[in-house]
């Protein structure tokens, strides 16, 4: 029994990373830029589905494939945020989240028409497959992959807000915007660096998850809630707030279909409502 | 507050229109009239949701939640026990009932803060319909749900089982509703929740228990949510857990942000031109959702107050 | 005179700054009082102390002998407390008249869930068209708020807050933004309400002219606290009160 639960802590600790990954984004968008995405899940599925192109389609190696759906998801979340919603800025945020859900539309779409509605699995890149032995089953080596991956991401994360000139630019930012702009900071342009960067991070959830996950039209508007959820929990903002509920709704999500799995879902709204009515501020905040 | 266009014009228009609604079994053919009471159920779904939206300024992303209590209720009630009264009536009132108890939460927050747990309350309504399945059936849904008779026992009982009977109910009531909405948000109600939508503080310090308010907003909102979803119960004869999903939140949504969010009309204008212009579309392609995402970035960008406010005269 | 407001030992702090720190103070039925001080001394906090928008850390406040420290802010407008604010605060996209009836209707008790139009309240209609004249907006009822120039809006921004006929009224900077010509109705548009409608005004306002010309009493707040209160003639000699406002023209 020990086992069963050490073993299925692992597996939702590799689930959590995805929504690492993505809730990363979310949150460094909302917490600079004050708009809260509602397209974000949509990025994810847009890096998965390029992802797929360029490795399940065009055979290029995964870790070029998956740099390849950075940049093209990057890019496709400048055109957004230069393009569309640094118009709006000055508007009713209620505006925004309405522009973002628009794109949901547009993009969910898009790639039913260019991809097709079917699901795709392409197979696990050759020197990842296989199994460790761990607490007597197997732990496919790919989960181990994600977890690193994860991992390595905050740590990236952590560094350059704390350690670097821009990461301290964009926190000053994030705090007053006209106070940065006061003393010189291109705050436009702040924002389009970390929208990209948000859009970067959700594509690399979704790419990474393409041999394990299926790919499919519908994984961004089911992504986006569970980001929701995550973000709610961790603080509107805070990235180290993101991370720790990642793991935990990972991990609970592991236990929850292993214990309760009827009412999974149920609760893990309830959670988030009792957390937006107790603490909107988040439970890891200061 | 937007100016209107002049009574002398728009009263003979509204009549002949209603007119034209009453006449419509006669000079179309079924489809059309589906789609009628499609598009009404819509515009009673979406009228509530403005109520919220552009009349007190909350965006709720979980209306579905109180559709679907709304279906849900009375099609357990017809299924039980064959009568539309007491169907869409029980419908209306689980979903007033729910709305008021979520209500009593949701409204302790605002803005962003108020859509996320909106969406939250939804999602969890969505989760119940989809999993408690000795209740609601799971994702087979309830299936059979009759069009019973119109019956007050040892006075009358009226059949409305035929299409063309039915749409009769969905129309009175969808013009009742609508007019006590037309009413209400004249009232001195609807003005103090305008003041609201413009300055919750200024409202508050007018003496105003701001909270209340947006309470019974939000009360009102589910219960023409749940008066919706009663009415589409028998008319599609099934009810399924996609109904309560956060994605169809979005419909009064999208058919309010079309039709325009400042003007009374804008909401029933709106849930018209959603099904018509959909009709259109999946003529041609299966993706019509690409072209809604299109209008709704359009409409974002360039007149957020919708189709509407281009009828709508400048003000003085 | 009747004492109509009493401020008891009121303290709020946010983080580390103390707001207001421990502040006495009676105001009688009927004396124009002016709170000055420089920026940051606690005023605007004081008047959302005492007029509900949050509550204080210790102290408590009586209004007409019935303590109001913990009641809602709806409830001490509906006990005859009202206040205006120092950043425009209006209905803007209401029209003028709507602006001055949701006051109104709030004191008739008018505004639960009823069938009846808005446009058919009469009486409620002619009072906030009284004021409306006596605001000299009369010819703009019809206008969206938003779209007045800075000056009606200010003057709107008073409507609103004499429109619950209030018996204590707060005051934050009526004349900020305004020009010479507009300060001067303002000012005319506070003695008229002070002398005719018997409500007794608070004023917190950064030109000295308005307030020496206006006020029947001075208070002096500096870093939260009480500095020196009393009759305009007696702040302008004190001392203490000329440290604070070394360079400022008294």
């Amino acid at each position: 029994m020990t086992e069963t639960i050490a073993f299925q802590g692992l597996i939702g600790l590799s689930l959590a990373m995805y929504l690492w990954l993505i809730s990363a984004g979310l949150t460094i968008i909302f917490g600079v830029l004050r708009i809260l995405n509602f397209a974000h899940g949509s990025l994810f599925m847009v890096g998965a589905y390029l992802a797929y192109t360029f490795y399940g389609q065009m055979g290029l190696p995964f870790g070029v494939a998956i740099l390849l759906s950075l940049l093209g998801t990057g890019l496709l979340g400048f055109v957004m945020e230069r393009g569309f919603l640094s118009r709006i800025y000055k508007v009713d945020e209620a505006y925004q989240l309405l522009l973002t859900f628009g794109f949901i539309l547009i993009l969910d779409d898009a790639v039913k028409i260019i991809w097709g509605g079917v699901f795709k699995i392409p197979p696990i890149p050759a020197f990842l497959e296989g199994a460790w032995p761990m607490f007597g089953k197997s732990f496919p080596v790919y989960n181990v992959f994600v977890i690193a991956v994860g991992l390595a991401v905050a740590v990236v994360l952590w560094a350059v807000f704390e350690k670097t000139w821009w990461g301290r630019i964009v926190r000053a930012t994030a705090s007053d915007r006209e106070m940065a702009n006061a003393i010189g900071v291109n705050v436009p342009r702040v924002f389009s660096g970390v929208f990209v960067l948000g859009a970067m991070l959700a594509a690399l959830g979704g790419a990474i998850g393409i041999p394990v996950r299926v790919v499919a039209p519908g994984i961004g508007t089911a992504m986006i809630i569970q980001a929701f959820i995550i973000t709610v929990i961790g603080g509107l903002g805070n990235l180290k707030g993101a991370f720790l509920s990642s793991l935990i709704v990972g991990v609970l999500s592991a236990y929850g279909t292993l214990f309760f799995p009827v009412f999974e879902l149920f609760f893990i709204f309830a959670i988030m409502a009792v957390v937006l009515l107790v603490r909107p501020q988040g439970l890891f905040a200061r | 507050m937007t100016g209107r266009l002049s009574p002398r014009f728009t009263t003979p228009l509204l009549a002949l229109l209603v007119l034209g609604l009453f006449l419509l079994p006669w000079i179309a053919g079924r489809y059309p009239v589906y789609l009628a009471m499609q598009i009404l159920i819509l515009a009673v779904f979406s009228l509530g949701f403005n109520l919220l939206f552009g009349y007190t300024g909350l965006l709720s992303f979980g209306q579905a939640g109180f559709f679907a209590v709304g279906a849900y209720g009375s099609a357990k009630i017809l299924l039980a026990v064959p009568n539309l009264i007491l169907g869409i009536a029980g419908g209306v009132a689980a979903a007033g009932v729910a709305a008021f108890l979520l209500g009593i939460l949701s409204v302790r927050h605002t803005r962003i803060y108020f859509s996320m747990l909106t969406l939250a309350f939804g999602m969890m309504i969505y989760s119940l319909a989809w999993k408690w399945r000795d209740f609601t059936g799971g994702d087979d849904g309830l299936v059979g749900v009759p069009r019973a008779p119109i019956d007050i026992p040892g006075l009358l009982s009226i059949s409305v089982a035929a299409q063309d009977r039915y749409y009769y109910v969905v129309l009175v009531l969808s013009l009742l509703a609508i007019a006590a909405m037309y009413r209400l948000v004249r009232s001195p109600l609807g003005l103090t929740l305008q003041a609201i939508r413009d300055s919750e503080i200024r409202t508050e310090f007018a003496g105003v228990p701001v909270r209340k308010y947006r309470l019974v907003a939000f009360t009102i909102a589910g219960v023409y949510a749940g008066l919706a979803g009663a009415l589409l119960a028998p008319l599609e004869n099934t009810v399924t857990p996609p109904i309560a999903h956060w994605t169809m939140s979005a419909e009064p949504v999208l058919a309010t942000l079309i039709g325009g969010i400042h003007t009374f009309g804008g909401p029933i204008v709106g849930a018209f031109l959603f099904f018509v212009i959909k009709d259109i579309i999946v003529r041609y392609t299966e993706y019509w959702l690409i072209w809604f995402g299109v209008i709704v970035v359009a409409l974002v960008m360039g007149f957020p107050s919708g189709i509407m406010s281009i009828f709508a005269q400048r003000p003085k | 005179m009747t004492e109509l407001l009493r401020i008891e030992r009121a303290a709020k702090r946010f983080g580390e700054f103390v707001a207001v720190d421990g502040v006495t103070l009676t105001l009688p039925a009927g004396r124009l009082t002016a709170i000055i001080g420089p920026n940051g001394a606690g005023k605007t906090t004081l008047i959302n102390l005492v007029t509900g928008a949050f509550l204080p850390d210790s102290g408590v406040m009586h209004f007409k002998s019935e303590a109001i420290t913990h009641l809602a802010a709806h409830q001490r407008v509906h006990r005859g407390l009202s206040r205006s604010f120092q950043i425009i605060n209006i209905f803007a996209r209401l029209s003028v008249l709507e602006n001055i009836l949701i006051p109104v209707l709030s004191r008739r008790r008018r505004t639960a869930v009823s069938f009846h139009v808005a446009q058919r309240e009469t009486d409620a209609i002619a009072e906030a068209r009284q004021i409306l004249r006596e605001i000299g907006l009369g010819g703009k009822e019809n206008v969206p708020a938003g779209a007045l120039s800075h000056g009606d809006q200010r003057l709107l921004e008073l409507g609103i807050a004499v429109g619950p006929a209030p018996e204590l009224c707060f005051l934050d900077e009526p004349s900020s933004g305004l020009t010479p010509v507009e300060r001067s109705t303002v000012l005319e548009l506070i003695r008229k309400f002070s002398a005719e409608r018997r409500t007794t005004f608070v004023i917190v306002e950064h030109d000295m002219d308005v307030v020496f010309s206006l006020a029947d009493w001075i208070v002096v707040m500096n870093r939260g606290q009480v500095l020196a209160e009393g009759p305009p003639a007696e702040i302008r000699e004190n001392r203490a009160v000329r440290e604070v406002y070394l360079g400022e023209d008294l």
